[in-house]
């Protein structure tokens, strides 16, 4: 009797083991894949694909001077074309002044502050979307190398913790989704793998572009857990564990999502 | 922070059938939600979209509040002479915003 409940229990572990584990790299898939043909042809046309508008919103706010410095970001920067081109991909990355990690929005506003001594620009303002959505644009196409830095991986370890981790009156963890049941649909939707090939993106449901962070706080409170502050650090580690995890696959910023 | 993208062949013969296509920037507020105290957000929409091509209107759309946020606007027309494209949208709040391109009929 108690040999069977010790076999149930192993073939139990065994069991949620197989189904905990990572998506293979041969079977990762960007959320374009789950979308029509028409969503699809919104993104890749230019002029068809509402996240272009930040973008243009961006590249002006890149060109003009702010804060106290009387600086513009191109003063110090250049053309963003060079000189932006492949850091979105490398997001979020470790900062050497704060020991921890920041995102692609962070880097702005610290940017912002001591450089141009100018106020940072609050989370999920139009400004600071258009400006990050016009530096990873500069990406669009090249490989995801987030999470190369060896600083980094206590933090991406954090931040699989937390996906992992079951939260929520629903009690679910990002990975029963997005891991264990990215071929399914919920409620009619597809659900993806969770890669973060496009931020900041377009998505329809907002009639809006918007951060990662604003779609994790979205998942997060629709298992009915208690969602983290904009720029929290769980947010970020979260933020950087998902882009390492999709390492390789091709920037698309800025996306559309249904 | 208005912005518009607009898509007009560069280049085309004459009698060709060309596709137009914009792209505005704008909120599209319904005029029926509320903000959580129960405020009704006031409508903010854009309600009319205009197109000339050498100064003769060949285009005109009235926008409701249906109507999603960023408007996407296309149409054709025949390509029949070299100029300009003149569009205009106009709405609620005094919103008024023009944008233009050229094309060479061959």
């Amino acid at each position: 009797m108690r040999a069977r409940a010790t076999i149930v229990a192993a073939l139990l572990v065994a069991a949620f083991a197989a189904r905990a584990a990572e998506i293979p790299q041969a079977e990762r898939r960007s959320g374009f894949s789950f979308m029509t043909s028409d969503t699809q042809s919104m993104q890749n046309e230019d002029t068809a694909n509402p996240g272009m508008l930040w973008v243009l919103d961006g590249e002006a706010l890149w060109n003009g001077k702010a804060g106290a410095s009387g600086k513009a970001c191109a003063d110090c920067h250049g053309d963003a074309r060079a000189s932006m081109k492949g850091v979105a991909a490398r997001y979020p990355a470790f900062d050497q002044a704060l020991g921890r990690p920041v995102n692609l929005e962070q880097r702005i506003d610290l940017c912002r502050s001591q450089h141009q001594q100018a106020t940072p620009l609050a989370y999920e303002s139009r400004e600071l979307l258009a400006l990050t959505t016009f530096v990873a644009q500069q990406s669009r196409g090249l490989a995801i190398e987030t999470g190369a830095d060896p600083q980094l991986a206590l933090f991406i370890d954090r931040g699989r913790a937390l996906f992992m981790q079951r939260q929520g009156q629903f009690n679910l963890a990002c990975a029963n989704c997005h891991d264990d049941n990215w071929d399914k649909r919920l409620a009619g939707s597809a659900i993806t793998q969770a890669h973060p090939t496009g931020y900041p993106e377009y998505r329809l449901e907002w009639q809006s572009l918007g951060s990662l962070q604003r779609r994790l706080r979205g998942c997060i409170t629709g298992v009915r857990a208690q969602a983290y502050d904009y720029g929290a650090p769980e947010l970020v580690e979260l933020e950087l564990y998902l882009m390492s995890r999709a390492r390789g696959m091709p920037i698309e910023t800025p996306a559309v999502r249904p | 922070m208005a912005s518009a993208l607009i898509n007009v062949p560069k280049r085309a013969k004459a009698g060709e059938i060309i596709e137009i296509k914009t792209l505005m920037s704008h909120i599209m507020e319904t005029g029926y939600r509320r903000t959580a105290t129960g405020e009704v957000i006031p409508r903010d929409i854009i309600t009319s979209f205009a197109c000339r091509y050498n100064g003769v209107e060949i285009f005109r759309a009235d926008l409701f509040p249906a109507i999603a946020a960023n408007p996407f606007i296309t149409f054709f027309t025949v390509a029949t002479e070299s100029g300009k494209f003149d569009f205009e949208w106009i709405g609620d709040e005094g919103f008024s915003e023009t944008a233009s391109a050229s094309i060479t009929v061959e």
